[in-house]
C-alpha cells in the first residue's frame, strides 16, 4: 500500500564558506534536480494527456448523440449520422457485478486476514500469506478462462436453486440466459479481488496496538471478544479502504468479465442471472471494429465514465486512509 | 488448534514483556458458557473463511497446470510459432507469443523505470509543498486508471490522432501508463526508508546533493527498487485489455515493435478461448500456464530480492 507519510526532511546541503563553494560545481546538482523535476512533469503530463484525449475524442460523438447518454438503453453507433447510444445498462451491470463481488469478497477477506494474523500458528500463516500474495499475480485472463470453462457448471445448479427459491425478487428473477450470468462474473471477480483485500486488511490488523489487545484480554475477553473490541475497530478504516480499492479493481476489470458474460439482446432485466456488458467488456468486445471516429468516440465516452467511476471510488478509499492517519500517528 | 486457556489474571500479571503475537495467541479468556461458544464459533468461521479463500485459488492453479503442462514438455513449444497451424492441428509453439510479451514488457520497463524512479526521487528528495502534493495526486490518479482506459487513451493518441497502426510499441505505451505509478510508489517507499543519517553524513563531507542521491541513497535502496520494478513488470505482463485494443494477434514471429501485428501470450490465450476442439483447448491452457510461470518467476524473484536484502532502517 502506498502510504504518503512524509519523512523528516533533511535540509539541503548547507551552503559552505565562499571558498568551499567554489570547489563544488553547482551545475550537475541543478541538472539532476531538473531531471527529477522533469520526470515529475512528464507524469503530470501523462494524466493531462489521458484526460484531454479522452474528452476531445468523446466530445463530438456525445454532441451528435440522439439519445440520452446517461439514461438510454440503446447502442447504435454504426451510422455516424444517426448516433444513438446510452450507458444505462452498462452502468447497471458494471456496478451491480462489482458490488456483489465486493459483498462476497470482503467478509471472506476479513476472515482470512484475521485467521492469518490471530488464529493460524506463524508456521502456517507465513507460507499461506505468501501464497495469497502470489495469487494476486495470476493474470486476469486465466481467471476468466477458468470461470467460463471450469467453474460455470458448478455454479449453475446453485443459480437454479436461487432462481426457484427467490425468483419473486427482481434481482433473482429467472431469465433466458443460462451460462454467462452477472452472478458468475461476480463470483469470479470476488475471487480476483480477494487477494488484494486480504493483503491490505492483514496489514492493518497486524498494526493493532498490542496494548489494546492486552487490555481486552486482561479484562477477561475471549479471543473473539478481543478481536471484536480491539482489532476490528482499529482496522475498520483500513478494511473499508481496502474494500474500495478492491471495488475499483472490479469495476475496471476487462477480460475476465468479457470472457464470462453472455451478451444479451431483447428485453432488459434487473436480474443477477441476466447477461449483459460492463463498460470495460463493451469496449473490449468492440475492440476490432473501431473504424469511424464517431463510433470510437462513443466507446471512448463509455471509457470516460468508467474512469470517473473508478477515480471516485479510489478517491474515497484514499480519503479514508488519510483521515485514519490523522489520529494514529 | 489446542487452546491452552491461561487465566486472564495471569495474563494481566505481566502485560509488558509478552511478545505480541505468540503470547496473545494462546490466551483464551474464560467466562460464561455462551461467550465461550461464541468464541468457538468465531474460530470455526475464521478457519472456514480461510478454506473458502484457498479452494478456488488452488483450484485455478491446479486446472492450469494439469491441463497445460504437457504442452510445455514439447521442445517445439519453446522454439516454434503457430504459423501454418490451424485450430484443428495439435502442437505448434508459443515462441512468437513469448517473444512478443517479453519484448513489449522490456520496452515498457525501459521507459517506465527511469520515469518512475526520477519522479520518486523528486517526491522524496526535492519536492515540497503544493507542487509535490500535486505530483503525488497525479500519481494517485494514474494508479487508479483501468487498463482498458489506458488502452483507449493510447488508441486516441496513436491511432486516431497520429494515424499510426496497431503495433507492439503502442501496447508498450499503454502499459507505461499502468507501470509508472507502481514504480513511483514502490521506489518512494524505499527511498523513505533510507536513514537520514546517511544523507547528513554525506553532506557533512561536502558531497553535493546529486552525488549523495546517486552514490548513497539509490544504492542503499537498490534492492527494494528492483523488487518494485519486478512486481510492476509482473503486473503489466498479465494485462490483456490493452492488447485487445492495440495489439492484434498473429501466428507468426514478429520482432519488429513498429511494424505489423505482434503476438503475445494473453492474445494467444484469447485467440482460441471460444474453441472447444481439443487442439485449441490444449494450446489455450498451455499459453496460460506459460504466462503464469513467467509472471510468477518475476514475482518470486522480486520478493526474494526484497526479502534477502532489506534496507536497514
Amino acid at each position: 500500500m502506498a502510504t504518503t507519510t512524509s519523512t523528516p526532511r533533511v535540509p539541503d546541503a548547507p551552503p559552505g564558506p565562499e571558498g568551499l563553494k567554489q570547489g563544488l560545481s553547482r551545475g550537475p546538482d541543478r541538472a539532476f534536480k531538473m531531471l527529477a523535476g522533469g520526470s515529475s512533469a512528464v507524469v503530470v503530463a501523462l494524466v493531462v494527456i489521458v484526460g484531454v484525449y479522452l474528452i476531445s475524442k468523446a466530445w463530438p460523438s456525445l454532441a451528435a448523440n440522439g439519445a440520452s447518454f446517461l439514461t438510454s438503453r440503446e447502442w447504435s453507433v454504426a451510422d455516424p449520422d444517426a448516433l444513438r447510444f446510452g450507458i444505462a445498462p452498462l452502468l447497471w451491470v458494471t456496478v451491480i457485478s462489482s458490488v456483489v463481488a465486493m459483498a462476497i469478497a470482503v467478509p471472506v477477506a476479513i476472515g482470512v486476514a484475521l485467521y492469518l494474523t490471530h488464529y493460524a500458528p506463524p508456521r502456517v500463516a507465513k507460507p499461506f500469506a505468501y501464497l495469497v500474495d502470489l495469487l494476486a499475480a495470476v493474470p486476469s485472463i486465466v481467471f476468466g478462462l477458468w470461470g467460463a470453462r471450469v467453474l460455470m457448471p458448478y455454479v449453475q445448479p446453485f443459480q437454479d436453486a436461487l432462481k426457484s427459491a427467490f425468483g419473486w425478487f427482481p434481482l433473482f428473477a429467472p431469465t433466458a440466459v443460462q451460462a454467462g450470468t452477472i452472478f458468475l462474473a461476480s463470483i469470479v471477480l470476488a475471487i480476483m479481488i480477494l487477494p488484494i483485500i486480504t493483503a491490505l486488511s492483514r496489514e492493518v490488523f497486524r498494526q493493532t496496538p498490542v496494548g489494546h489487545m492486552e487490555a481486552a484480554l486482561a479484562l477477561g475477553a475471549t479471543r473473539w471478544e478481543m478481536i471484536r473490541t480491539a482489532v476490528l475497530p482499529f482496522g475498520r478504516p483500513g478494511v473499508v479502504s481496502a474494500a474500495m480499492l478492491g471495488l475499483g479493481r472490479a469495476l475496471g476489470e476487462t477480460i475476465a468479465v468479457t470472457i464470462i458474460l453472455s451478451t444479451t439482446t431483447g428485453a432488459f432485466s434487473w436480474s443477477l442471472f441476466f447477461g449483459g456488458e460492463t463498460f470495460a467488456s463493451k469496449i473490449a468486445n468492440a475492440a476490432s471494429e473501431f473504424d469511424s471516429p464517431s463510433k470510437t468516440g462513443a466507446y471512448i465516452a463509455a471509457g470516460l465514465v468508467l474512469f470517473l467511476l473508478t477515480f471516485a471510488v479510489n478517491a474515497i478509499a484514499r480519503v479514508i486512509i488519510d483521515r485514519r492517519k490523522g489520529f494514529t500517528e | 488448534m489446542s487452546a491452552t486457556s491461561l487465566t486472564p489474571s495471569l495474563a494481566a500479571a505481566d502485560p509488558g514483556d509478552a511478545s505480541p503475537g505468540d503470547e496473545l495467541r494462546t490466551l483464551n479468556g474464560g467466562g460464561s458458557g455462551s461467550r465461550r461458544v461464541k468464541d468457538r464459533i468465531a474460530t470455526v468461521v475464521m478457519h472456514l473463511a480461510f478454506l473458502v479463500a484457498v479452494i478456488p485459488l488452488v483450484w485455478i492453479l491446479w486446472t492450469v497446470v494439469s491441463q497445460g503442462y504437457h504442452m510445455l514438455l514439447e521442445s517445439t513449444w519453446w522454439t516454434n510459432s503457430q504459423r501454418g497451424v490451424t485450430v484443428r492441428d495439435f502442437g505448434g509453439g508459443a515462441y512468437h507469443a513469448m517473444a512478443g510479451t517479453v519484448m513489449q514488457a522490456a520496452v515498457t520497463a525501459l521507459i517506465s523505470v527511469p520515469l518512475g524512479v526520477f519522479t520518486a526521487i523528486y517526491l522524496v528528495e526535492y519536492g515540497r509543498g503544493r507542487l509535490a502534493r500535486a505530483v503525488s495526486f497525479m500519481v494517485d490518479i494514474l494508479t487508479g486508471i483501468p487498463s482498458i482506459v489506458a488502452a483507449l487513451t493510447v488508441y486516441a493518441l496513436w491511432i486516431s490522432t497520429f494515424g499510426f497502426s496497431r503495433v507492439g510499441f503502442a501496447v508498450s505505451l499503454s502499459l507505461v501508463l499502468l507501470m509508472v505509478p507502481t514504480i513511483v510508489r514502490s521506489t518512494e517507499e524505499m527511498l523513505k526508508l533510507v536513514p537520514n543519517e546517511l544523507r547528513e553524513a554525506s553532506y557533512a563531507l561536502g558531497v553535493p546533493k546529486w552525488k549523495t542521491i546517486v552514490k548513497i541513497v539509490l544504492p542503499t535502496a537498490f534492492s527494494g527498487i528492483i523488487t518494485g520494478v519486478l512486481l510492476g513488470l509482473a503486473r503489466v505482463m498479465g494485462e490483456t485489455a490493452p492488447l485487445l485494443i492495440l495489439g492484434p494477434y498473429t501466428k507468426s514471429i514478429n520482432m519488429d515493435l513498429f511494424n505489423g501485428n505482434m503476438a503475445s501470450l494473453p492474445t494467444m490465450i484469447n485467440q482460441d478461448r471460444t474453441e472447444f476442439l481439443d487442439a485449441a483447448v490444449q494450446r489455450t491452457w498451455g499459453a496460460a500456464l506459460t504466462l503464469i510461470l513467467i509472471v510468477m518467476a518475476l514475482n518470486i524473484a522480486g520478493r526474494a530480492i526484497g526479502h534477502f536484502s532489506k534496507v536497514k532502517s
